[in-house]
């Protein structure tokens, strides 16, 4: 029996409020708040990047698996905003936490989506007895334009998970993945910020591919809506997670858990895992858990894990994923933020 | 200016804390030694510092070396770990005004500074408070 054998998650401690940005756009803050149902972001600080907080939830979920390092067969780092242009961003996490020379490293590329995958590949290769451990990594610190509309909601965390075949918190059900060509979102080579198709990441893309991968899984498990105790669904925005668990018949309850994107925004790569790592954080042994990421270009990668017993376990031996959320906050004031992200620089 | 080879050659202390012990004496080195001074015993066994500890002393840093000029002010301070190694580091996610000898720290990768537009990213430890 395969699946997760540690998990951790990592958020950064600075903050910075939807109106804190309205006010220097002139845009209705309250408007936003309500349309993205979002009301604060989270923002790294100028000595953090993908790599960082890569290597802090992989530090965490280490505390939960309580393995070697160095039995760790294979090291995935999904982002779509990894530090360097040429040189993986695996290579430094790998050696922070102890897994080399042995092992095999990769960083992966897909917008929001990368994180599971790196995860979907890391689980898939233990399943298939290649390694004995894999872990898997979704991070980013994302960056929206100055007051275009993602400014208000792409922010920064990182979630890991570690595979393994004892001791297990989470067993693999099955895995899943629905994938089209979809020119939703994207960053030409050499621009800083990205662009987006407006209204079009909607309908043909978030929805159609969450859903399809949702229907997909739950259909060649012979599994409804009901049979799960919680879903996580990638989280652009608030409502988007909402809205697609009402479309496949899922309850409030179902989401509200792993639902952090009010008060932590878009972690892009980080989201649906960071999801997952706070429904761990408070699932029972037994629970069914569906988890369905989301990345433009566009597709989707879902997952059915069974809690088992030894989640109890392991749960309080690293910060919880709210705890993180909610505790030890830092507000910015827009001019920090700006400088923080770069928008402004130094003279040299 | 530090060059990817030092840099490279500082990876184990800088990444993992490695450091080594002389079980004879009981006296841990960082960065890790040859021989212990003590009693020049060769036969040290590896070692990894804790990651928790207090702050001994800080000092602000208002005008610091080149590749740290985006940073400044900055924090720096001697930290002592529950092992009893002292290290120094900056600390960071603190207000200046917050931070106050004998607070509780833990350790946090960070990126360290940047070799300028192009050059290579160093990444290492750095402190931040660790209220528990
Ligand atoms: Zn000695």
């Amino acid at each position: 029996m395969e699946g997760i054998i540690g998990y951790g998650a990592y958020i950064p401690r600075n903050r910075i409020k939807v109106e804190e940005i309205a006010k220097v756009w002139g845009t209705d803050a309250p408007s936003y708040k309500r349309g993205l149902m979002l009301e604060e972001k989270s923002v790294p600080s100028p000595d953090q990047d993908t790599i960082t907080m890569s290597v802090e939830a992989s530090k965490n979920a280490l505390k939960r698996a309580k393995i070697d390092p160095a039995d760790i067969g294979a090291v995935y780092i999904g982002s779509e905003s990894h530090p360097y242009a040429v040189k993986p961003s695996g290579t430094v996490v790998a050696e922070a936490l102890g897994a080399t020379p042995e092992a095999h490293t990769a960083d992966f590329e897909f917008a929001c989506k990368a994180g599971t995958e790196s995860m979907f590949v890391a689980l898939n290769l233990v399943k298939a007895g290649v390694i004995k451990f894999g872990m898997g990594v979704g991070a980013d610190t994302s960056q929206g334009a100055p007051g275009d509309a993602l400014e208000y909601s792409a922010a920064a965390g990182a979630a890991a998970f570690i595979f393994g075949r004892d001791k297990i918190v989470a067993k693999i059900v099955d895995t899943y993945a629905y994938m089209t060509d979809t020119p939703d979102f994207w960053r030409r080579e050499y621009q800083y910020y990205p662009q987006h198709g407006g209204r079009f990441t909607g309908e043909p893309a978030y929805f159609k591919h969450v859903t399809g991968a949702a229907r997909g899984i739950m259909q060649n498990n012979d599994m409804k809506p009901e049979d799960f105790d919680y879903v996580i669904f990638h989280q652009p925005n608030g409502k988007f997670p909402l809205r697609v668990g009402k479309m496949l018949g899922f309850k409030k309850e179902q989401i509200e858990p792993g639902w952090l994107v009010n008060k932590l925004g878009n972690t892009y790569s980080g989201s649906s895992p960071l999801g997952l790592a706070a429904t761990l954080d408070i699932a029972k042994p037994g629970d069914m858990v569906l988890i369905v990421s989301y990345g433009s270009g566009a597709g989707s990668d879902a997952f059915i894990f069974k809690v088992t017993d030894h989640i109890e376990e392991v749960r309080n031996l690293a910060p919880l994923t709210r705890d993180l959320l909610d505790k030890n906050k830092n507000y910015l004031e827009y001019g920090e933020y700006a400088k923080f992200r770069r928008k402004i620089r130094k003279a040299d | 200016m530090s060059t990817p080879s030092r840099y490279w050659r500082e990876i184990p202390q800088r990444y993992r804390l490695e450091a080594n012990k002389c079980n004879r004496c009981e006296l841990t080195f960082f960065p890790p030694r040859l021989l212990c001074p003590e009693c020049k015993n060769r036969k040290l066994e590896k070692s990894k510092l804790t990651e928790k500890g207090k702050v001994i002393t800080y000092t602000i840093i208002r005008v610091p070396p080149a590749q740290f000029s985006d940073q400044a002010p900055y924090a720096v301070g001697i930290i002592e770990l529950e092992d009893g190694v002292r290290l120094t580091g900056q600390i960071v996610d603190c207000a200046f005004e917050d931070i106050k000898i004998g607070m509780k720290v833990k350790l946090e990768f960070r990126k360290l500074f940047e070799e300028g537009h192009a050059g290579i990213l160093c990444y290492g430890y750095k402190f931040v408070p660790h209220g528990e």
